[in-house]
């Protein structure tokens, strides 16, 4: 569903690269304007992210804590590393068509940590450009997985961001391969964090990979409707769209690991530092994930 | 350096109009000229209008021979539904090469330039970045005419920059304006029954209140401030919160595929929608605000505001709509009241339009000097009361100097001596210590000793 180090130029980058005409009138990079973010206007229900309290309020109340509670019977540990302020990078796995795991995620911050915080988690620009999500996703929190996004985010607002390195690459991935992570991009989600000065927070999903199995791809039907994906499921497509969100009662587990904590702000411009961190984050998450799923009794039952 | 010899173009356009005006105001400046090739569209005080177009040969005569410090250009066109494409492409692209060459050359007067550019810069593509800030540039080649416009414009204007390094350039773009004056794509969309929107799609939109537009346009005038500034009000919108905002149902008319099609059919149908403010109604725009802001700049309203202010214009505007008759410049009235010797201010308070600055200056000054000999004669009358202040009296000649407020004070300024300015200045700082007052005295004295001085060879 989602990656940050798909789109190839971070800020910085940009910055020196397609300005050099404008070089006097170019801008100081690090230029701090922290303190001259928009305030809180307290009469509207929307954010400038485009976020509305009252869509995500009542699907929060609705559908998510349906499935979080009864339908996926959400086990959490580790909670405590999330920080309770300032930004922070969690990563994740990432599975399953129409994925379940970001919302979880995301309630899980909501119900069991000590200072509930909203999640933002990014999605591919795709979503953007297709009707109906363009409208929707927004307003629950997701936005485009664009690295001055995520840098604004982190830095500039202290926010929580959710990123799933693998991208399109782990929800397309069959049955058969269930958590086995794939690639983990180009590192840029290693970049984003050190260049915001943030933690990042490696975070297991186990659950998802059953209450969504994928067993095909189906190319045809893909360019027929234009989307990024279309999977075979138990029950889609032949049960029509409303087949993409009937998941399998699997039990859900959560796993939010130690915070990797940067100290040299300076960092992300040492490329080896950030594929060799981006390699340990998946590392960690994988070797969690087979120690949870070996220890795991049953898929339905946990 | 502040602006005291200021040209604008596009005189006769809805901004320059507006900008003049509000410079017109400010005693710091000595010289407004306005060109354009067609006549201003509002009544203007002291502003002299010149009729000509964009030929370089001949605006380069008008920047020397008025000593003009500061060229602001406020003629681009950002909204293509306005006019043809090919007369867009002439003024924005050939028209501000002709502007940028007469203002460029090394024995060129001419210090700052300000270009009004649009956040139309930066297009709309499904995967922008959700705030653009001004380092970033356009991420995808330009899909319409007036973007491509815009662009050339810009980067005509970077390399004036890079060749004369002498000059402050400032570009502002603008995110849309909104306001009960201003006509653009957008007004005439949200004065339809509903907002139309493209099916399943929720655009981000950022807009900008008109007054604003005018305030940042005279802000970077009066400071130096070089490079590139978005000027976009505070709060990110979203279109349905718009037409909440309104009061208005939002009508997804167009469909998801096949936009344009359906675009264009509206267009028959009278509802202009620009390819421009298409891309708009799909991908949103938002911007980041905060350079202009750490700059000192102040917005009077943020994005919301801006829509209440002009959803209830437009609930009040069909009573109004009566009365006045629209402004229609008189070329041989103008002259007469700026020129002729037989034309009396009808009050020294005021500006007045038959008067030079000078004048004015001087007819204040005998003023205040009899009414401040008949302050001093009043106060040994009553006897000295206030001895337990610094400075005994009031120094001449702002009479009744302490009912003033800053705003009133800082108007009179321009028309006193070297020693009357002092002596205020000393007199401010014992006693009420205004910062406005005390910078605006600072910034008399500065200009008087630049223009006692003999002109730099």
């Amino acid at each position: 569903m989602a990656e940050s180090a798909r789109t190839p130029l971070s800020p910085r980058e940009r910055r020196s690269s397609n300005q050099g005409a404008q070089s006097r009138l170019a801008v100081l990079a690090d230029e701090d304007l922290r303190d001259h973010l928009s305030a809180v206007e307290p009469a509207r229900t929307l954010t400038d992210w485009g976020r509305s309290e009252r869509v995500e309020g009542l699907m929060d109340r609705t559908l998510v804590e349906f499935l979080y509670r009864y339908w996926f019977r959400a086990e959490v540990e580790g909670i405590d590393n999330v920080p309770s302020a300032g930004g922070a990078l969690l990563v994740s796995n990432h599975s399953g068509a129409l994925p379940p795991d970001a919302t979880m995620i995301g309630k899980a911050i909501r119900e069991e940590h000590r200072r509930p915080r909203p999640l933002n988690i990014t999605v591919e620009h795709f979503f953007k450009g297709y009707p109906g999500f363009s409208t929707l996703l927004p307003k629950i929190g997701c936005v485009a997985a664009h690295p001055a996004n995520v840098h604004r985010l982190l830095y500039d607002e202290d926010q929580l961001v959710l990123v799933f390195p693998e991208g399109r690459k782990g929800t397309e991935k069959l049955y058969k391969d269930r958590y086995r992570l794939r690639r983990f991009g180009r590192g840029g989600f290693v970049e984003a964090a050190m260049r915001a000065r943030v933690p990042i927070v490696p975070v297991c999903v186990v659950g998802a990979e059953e209450a969504a199995p994928v067993f095909a791809q189906l190319g045809l039907l893909r360019r027929l409707t234009g989307l990024l994906y279309v999977p075979l499921t138990p029950t889609f497509p032949h049960l029509g769209p409303l087949g993409m969100l009937s998941y399998l009662p699997a039990k859900f587990k959560l796993r939010f690991l130690e915070p990797i904590v940067f100290d040299d702000p300076e960092a992300h411009s040492d490329k080896s530092l950030v594929q060799s961190t981006a390699h340990e984050v998946r590392a960690r998450i994988q070797e969690n994930l087979f120690e949870m799923v070996s220890k795991r009794e049953s898929v339905w039952l946990g | 350096m502040p602006s005291r010899r200021i040209l604008i173009t596009g005189l006769s356009t809805y901004w320059g109009g507006r900008l003049a005006k509000a410079l017109e105001s400010d005693p710091r400046v000595e010289v407004i000229v306005g060109v354009d090739n067609e006549e201003p569209s509002v009544e203007l005080e002291r502003t002299e209008y010149v009729k000509v177009g964009t030929q370089h040969a001949l605006l380069r005569r008008v920047v020397q021979a008025a000593e003009i410090d500061t060229v602001v250009d406020t003629r681009l066109v950002i909204d293509s539904a306005t006019t043809s494409s090919r007369k867009a492409h002439e003024n924005n692209v050939i028209g501000t090469m002709n502007i940028l060459a007469a203002c460029s050359g090394a024995d060129s007067c001419v210090r700052k330039l300000v270009f009004k550019s649009s956040t139309h810069f930066y297009g709309s593509e499904q995967d922008d970045p959700a705030f653009f800030d001004e380092t970033m540039g356009r991420p995808h080649p330009p899909r319409t005419p007036i973007e491509r416009d815009i662009l050339e414009a810009e980067s005509a204007v970077a390399e004036f920059t890079d060749t004369s390094p002498r000059a402050t350039v400032t570009i502002l773009r603008f995110a849309n304006v909104l306001g009960p004056d201003v006509r653009t794509s957008h007004t005439g969309m949200f004065s339809l029954p509903a907002v139309p929107m493209i099916l399943g799609f929720d655009p981000r939109y950022q807009f900008v209140h008109e007054d604003d537009v005018v305030h940042a346009l005279e802000h970077v005038t009066q400071h130096a401030l070089p490079g590139v500034f978005n000027v976009a009000a505070d709060g990110v919108l979203a279109l349905s919160e718009v037409a909440g905002l309104l009061g208005k149902p939002y009508a997804p008319v167009l469909p998801p595929w096949g936009t344009e099609l359906a675009a264009s059919a509206l267009r028959r149908l009278g509802l202009a929608i620009p390819p421009e403010m298409l891309a708009q109604l799909r991908f949103g725009r938002g911007v980041d605000n905060r350079r202009l802001k750490a700059a000192g700049f102040v917005y009077g309203r943020t994005s919301r505001e801006t829509v209440i202010a002009l959803g209830e214009h437009m609930r009040l505007h069909p009573l109004l709509r009566s009365g006045a008759e629209p402004y229609r410049y008189e070329r041989e009235v103008e002259e007469f009241l700026r020129r002729s010797p037989n034309v009396r201010s009808a009050g020294v308070e005021e500006m007045a339009a038959g008067l030079s600055l000078e004048q004015v200056g001087e007819l204040r000054r005998l003023l205040a000097a009899y009414d401040s000999a008949r302050a001093v004669d009043d106060e040994h009358r009553d006897g000295a009361v206030e001895t337990a202040e610094p400075l005994e009296e009031p120094p001449a000649p702002v009479q009744r100097y302490d009912a003033l407020t800053a705003a009133e004070v800082i108007p009179l300024l321009g028309s006193l001596e070297r020693d009357d300015l002092l002596a205020l200045r000393e007199y401010e700082a014992g006693r009420r210590d205004r910062r406005t007052v005390l910078a605006a005295i600072d910034g008399a004295l500065a200009r008087r000793d630049a223009s006692e001085r003999p002109p730099a060879a």
